[in-house]
């Protein structure tokens, strides 16, 4: 029996050897990036492994070393879970000597990974993460969020739809504080800008059909109809609004959070005619599109997302910062980054503000029909530019405690 | 929380049009809780890749669409076949195990299947799902006073009822069906008869999931065709199956369309709750009739 | 045959002391994280390995523990140890409201109870207005214990993590071997049988169905501290199967499988995060494994190999009920 028991206690000690043996402490010779998103579920669409390529697409523009020391990007999927996602970092900062954590979808994922990399002074540069409470009530002074957020993209298709007409606003709402936030968002431009609105409906996340929801948006006899949800949410009530003959009857569709990854999904016989915001579009101009061509060729062909793209640029833009600072030290690099102003391929003019927002252009795209559409992902078209300055939440209305009110 | 303080009746019409679409709803709870009972009334396999099969259906019917070029009218004979052979396939190696076990190594097998079954469709195509436009002479919709019903929501109808209907026919009111029904009461004796039980389960099980991919096919121009389509389906399903009796073929059809209908009703009076009436729906049920309302057991 | 009392407490003193060393050779974080879900398997195991009652929703216990106590801490200033206790007393009383419905069935009409009542949590969580919906409830503050520990610092974390973990473990190890594990175990063999013989058993399962619960509760407290967070991660229905998934791996209805099974699946969430992709492949493939051809599990298959090399005519039962 004696054995036995050594037998099982050996086993559970190799067991945990295998499982977490500590690596001897890394040495300080290289700069490390770590890219972490979703790899395996809901969100890899967005970001994926194309964030990891763009993530080295900028390491290899900046010239692959920084401060004399080489750049190296490694990466993780949190696999949307908190939990692991912050344990993940921990690892990262305390043994692997990662000094900035890159993209970060899912929005409690972001904010668990943020408050780890606030309390060791190391930097988050979130780009594909929408929750504007990240540089909200959770912000940190080594925090930066770099391409979007949701109040922004509320914010920004409300005013642009009523300024062009549309006032008597229905909303569908996910029925979660997320969906609650951006319906709450858009409700309040639309009204400050004129407009009204005549009902709303609370649907639960992954409820698969919208046609009753539909139903009582067409009854409502709005205008626009507002779809303050996400993902396959989206996607479903856009299909179903197409199904019921929405759109033709002549109510529009705004997406509060539409990317062209869900545009793909529809098709464009669905999708035609729906409104929504974004920070990069790969057919805007001349630089957009260059960027769009070399992503490509690195990654399987696919288009950049603005979520990608933000990496690249948020990445390249840290380098830049680093060099400058010539420290490796997350606040003051930081810091450094507040001073410049940012221009690369997607943003014009663009800083970043005490609270780590990155303000940009923001810009306003309707899809186009099938017929005016001539070559893949020719989807879009630009209807209108949002100066920063009017896009995202002002600071006065900031819960963030490192703004002084 | 409040839900109740901002109730408006509907006018009557609108409820009308409220309910038809609560019975289409139930059409696919019907077809997907059918092919559940089946499998479970006849080989006791709580079968947890219900969901993924259903999803395979929506999948198979847009990949020979957009790589063989067959359209959605022959995809509705070939996907529930393709699909339905690869069922077979997973009782005849994997599922034919478990018989002799507990019932529910069946359920943790099915549940890993179903778990590979989305995680190599994620991989290759991601989760935001794939485009499947409605069938040409579907489009657009009648104009029915008090609402607009397309016409393919009403060919989802049509086509579902007749399914189950039929299914319910073939195994209550046939010599096949008593055969089956026999087996499952005692293989040996049936055995004895001269009739092949293991290939009569694995031909039943292939059914039974070449109904969840006909349901997927059906859907497939209506929801998302994404990989995880049918994860989250799949627990409501259980929920009516446990509603209706477990393994009663009447039950979970008419358990299916009711519960599509209080949903669809949910959905106008208080449609926070319209994720979780069918599960408040379960507990009531189980501590009024255990057994479910058609079931004929306890 | 049977182990003397002097083995089993230096195997005892042998994995205490592993225990004790752990952090300095691990990566404390792992290790908390390790453990709080060894509690949750050990709890899971507790109902199905000794009462043959498979439940598919003991996500719900787990993630509301870890809500509420994360909300204590942060919206009321709970002191870690009162908070730990809100949270595992709220499990605690789900898991008689739960239990109270569920037992009513049994096999697998069971599990899909247990499953839909947790999506009914679940929904909840996700749309009542204290959870912080997508964002969950972050950056939860620890206070001293005692007004004496100071729980920031990772180490005293663990040992905190691990004193709170051993007593649920000796809980669930009295539990087995008392006088009412015989009776779990005699319900989960023969059901009439237990009954013939006078036993009230809807009142066992019941109770060990709220005692599965308190504990699974008692993981997802400690965990919300461990990580300062709680999130819609933790009510699922996935993190239902991921806990039947490290049981299964471990050995169902051995002592040590559950421990183990968790600390192999928490490795491998580790691993797969560096891979990349393929996770939930990956883990089916585990799931199908397990069910066809490992169905012992790990500690159930050393035991066996072990039991064979002593010829002694014992072998692992193969469980055939669960």
């Amino acid at each position: 029996m004696k054995r036995r028991s050594l037998l099982a206690a050996g086993f559970a000690a190799a067991l945990a050897f295998a499982a977490t043996a500590q690596g001897a402490q890394a040495a300080n010779d290289k700069v490390v990036i770590g890219v972490m998103n979703d790899m395996s579920s809901v969100y890899s669409y967005l970001g994926g492994m194309g964030s990891v390529v763009a993530a080295r697409m900028a390491v290899k523009d900046f010239g692959g070393k920084v401060l004399g020391k080489p750049i190296e990007v490694i990466y993780a999927d949190h696999q949307n879970k908190p939990d692991v996602g912050a344990a993940i970092a921990q690892k990262w900062f305390d043994q692997d000597g990662v000094d900035a954590i890159v993209d970060l979808p899912t929005s409690s994922v972001a904010i668990a990974v943020q408050q780890v990399a606030k309390q060791r002074g190391k930097v988050t540069l979130i780009s594909n993460g929408g929750s504007s409470e990240l540089t909200g009530k959770y912000c940190s002074p080594t925090g930066v969020h770099w391409t979007y957020d949701t109040y922004a993209l509320a914010h920004v298709t409300g005013k642009a739809i009523v300024q062009q007409g549309g006032k008597k606003w229905f909303f569908i709402t996910a029925d979660y504080a997320f969906g609650h936030q951006l319906q709450d968002d858009t409700a309040a431009v639309v009204k400050a800008s004129g407009g009204t609105v005549v009902g709303s409906v609370n649907v639960p996340l992954n409820n698969a059909d919208f046609s009753s929801f539909l139903l009582q948006a067409q009854q409502s006899k709005a205008q626009v109809i507002g779809l303050a949800n996400a993902g396959g949410d989206t996607v479903n009530s856009i299909k179903q609004a197409a199904e019921f003959g929405i759109v033709k009857g002549g109510q529009r569709l705004a997406g509060l959070l539409v990317f062209i990854a869900d545009v793909n999904a529809l098709g464009l016989q669905t999708a035609q005619g729906l409104m929504l915001t974004e920070a990069y579009y790969w057919d805007q101009n001349a630089q957009t599109r260059a960027f769009a061509k070399r992503f490509e060729a690195e990654f399987n062909g696919k288009v950049p997302t603005s979520g990608q793209a933000g990496v690249y640029g948020a990445v390249l833009d840290y380098l830049k910062a680093m060099q400058a600072a010539k420290t490796e030290d997350g606040v003051k690099v930081v810091t450094e980054m507040r001073k410049m102003p940012i221009n690369d391929f997607m943003t014009h003019n663009g800083h970043i503000r005490i609270d780590g927002r990155v303000i940009r252009d923001m810009y306003l795209f309707q899809v186009k029909s099938p017929q005016e559409s001539k070559y893949p992902y020719d989807y879009y078209k630009q209807l209108a530019v949002i100066p920063g300055d009017q896009a995202f939440r002002p600071l006065s209305e900031s819960e963030c405690p490192l703004v002084k009110h | 929380m409040l839900g109740w303080m901002h109730i408006a009746v509907p006018p009557a019409p609108a409820l009308f049009g409220q309910l038809l679409i609560g019975l289409i709803n139930g059409a696919f709870y019907a077809m997907l809780s059918l092919g559940l009972a089946v499998i479970f009334g006849l080989l006791n396999i709580i079968n947890f890749a219900h969901g993924a099969q259903y999803m395979l259906g929506a999948f198979c019917a847009y990949l020979i669409l957009n790589y063989i070029g067959i359209g959605y009218w022959p995809s509705l004979l070939v996907a529930p076949i393709v699909v339905g052979i690869f069922g077979m396939l997973l009782e005849r190696f994997f599922i034919r195990w478990v018989y002799r076990l507990d019932h529910l190594y069946g359920l943790l097998l099915t549940f890993g299947m179903a778990l590979i079954i989305q995680g190599v469709f994620r991989q290759y195509y991601g989760s935001a799902g794939q485009p499947y436009s409605i069938p040409e002479p579907l489009t657009g919709g009648q104009d029915l006073g008090f609402m607009f019903l397309p016409n393919y929501r009403a060919w989802v109808i049509v086509a579902s009822s007749v399914f189950c209907f039929g299914t319910w026919f073939v195994i209550e009111r046939t010599r096949l069906g008593a055969y089956l029904r026999a087996a499952t009461e005692n293989p040996a004796l049936v055995q004895a008869f001269g009739i092949n039980v293991p290939r009569m389960v694995t031909l039943t099980y292939g059914f039974g999931v070449a109904l969840a991919a006909l349901a997927g096919v059906l859907a497939a121009p209506i929801y998302q065709v994404s990989p995880l389509m049918g994860s989250n389906l799949i627990i409501v399903v259980f929920a009516v199956v446990v509603i209706g009796g477990m393994g009663s073929i009447l039950g979970a059809i008419v358990g299916g369309f009711a519960l599509g209908i209080i949903e669809g009703l949910t959905k106008v009076f208080y449609p926070e709750a319209s994720s979780t009436v069918i599960f408040v729906i379960m507990a009531v049920v189980l501590l009024v009739k255990p057994a479910g309302l058609f079931g004929r057991t306890a | 045959m049977n182990e003397t009392a002097t083995v089993r407490t230096v195997r005892r003193l042998i994995l205490f002391a592993v225990a004790l060393v752990a952090p300095f050779v691990f990566y404390p974080i792992f290790l908390m994280k390790a453990v709080c879900f060894a509690l949750f398997a050990a709890a899971f195991n507790l109902l199905i390995g000794f009462a043959g009652l498979l439940s598919f929703g003991h996500a719900a216990f787990f993630g509301s523990a870890s809500y509420v106590t994360a909300y204590a801490a942060k919206a009321w200033g709970f002191s870690p140890l009162l908070a730990i206790l809100t949270g595992t007393a709220v499990a605690g009383v789900m898991g008689v409201v739960f239990g109270w419905l569920a037992i009513r069935r049994k096999g697998i009409y069971f599990a899909m109870v247990t499953l839909a009542l947790s999506q009914m949590v679940y929904f909840y969580a996700l749309e009542s207005k204290y959870t912080g919906g997508e964002d969950g409830i972050q950056a939860v503050p620890l206070r001293d214990v005692f007004g004496l520990i100071d729980l920031n610092r990772p180490l005293t974390m663990y040992y905190f993590v691990l004193a709170v973990c051993l007593l649920g473990f000796g809980i669930i190890y009295r539990a087995i071997h008392s006088p009412f594990g015989e009776v779990l175990r005699a319900i989960r063999d023969n059901e009439p049988r237990a009954i013939s013989l006078g036993y009230r058993t809807e009142r066992y399962k019941l109770l060990a169905f709220t005692l599965s619960a308190t504990l699974a509760g008692l993981a997802g407290a400690t965990k919300a501290l461990v990580f300062q967070l709680a999130s819609l991660t933790d009510v699922t229905w996935q993190m239902s199967g991921d806990v039947v998934l490290m049981t299964l791996i471990g050995g169902l209805g051995t002592i040590w499988g559950p421990v183990v099974g968790a600390f192999i699946s928490i490795t491998m969430e580790n691993y797969l995060a560096e891979l990349g992709s393929w996770v939930t492949v990956i883990q089916g493939t585990i799931f199908v494994i397990c069910v066809l051809v490992f169905r012992r599990g790990v500690v159930g298959e050393i035991v066996q190999f072990v039991n064979r090399r002593q010829r002694q005519p014992r072998l692992a039962e193969e469980p055939r009920t669960l």
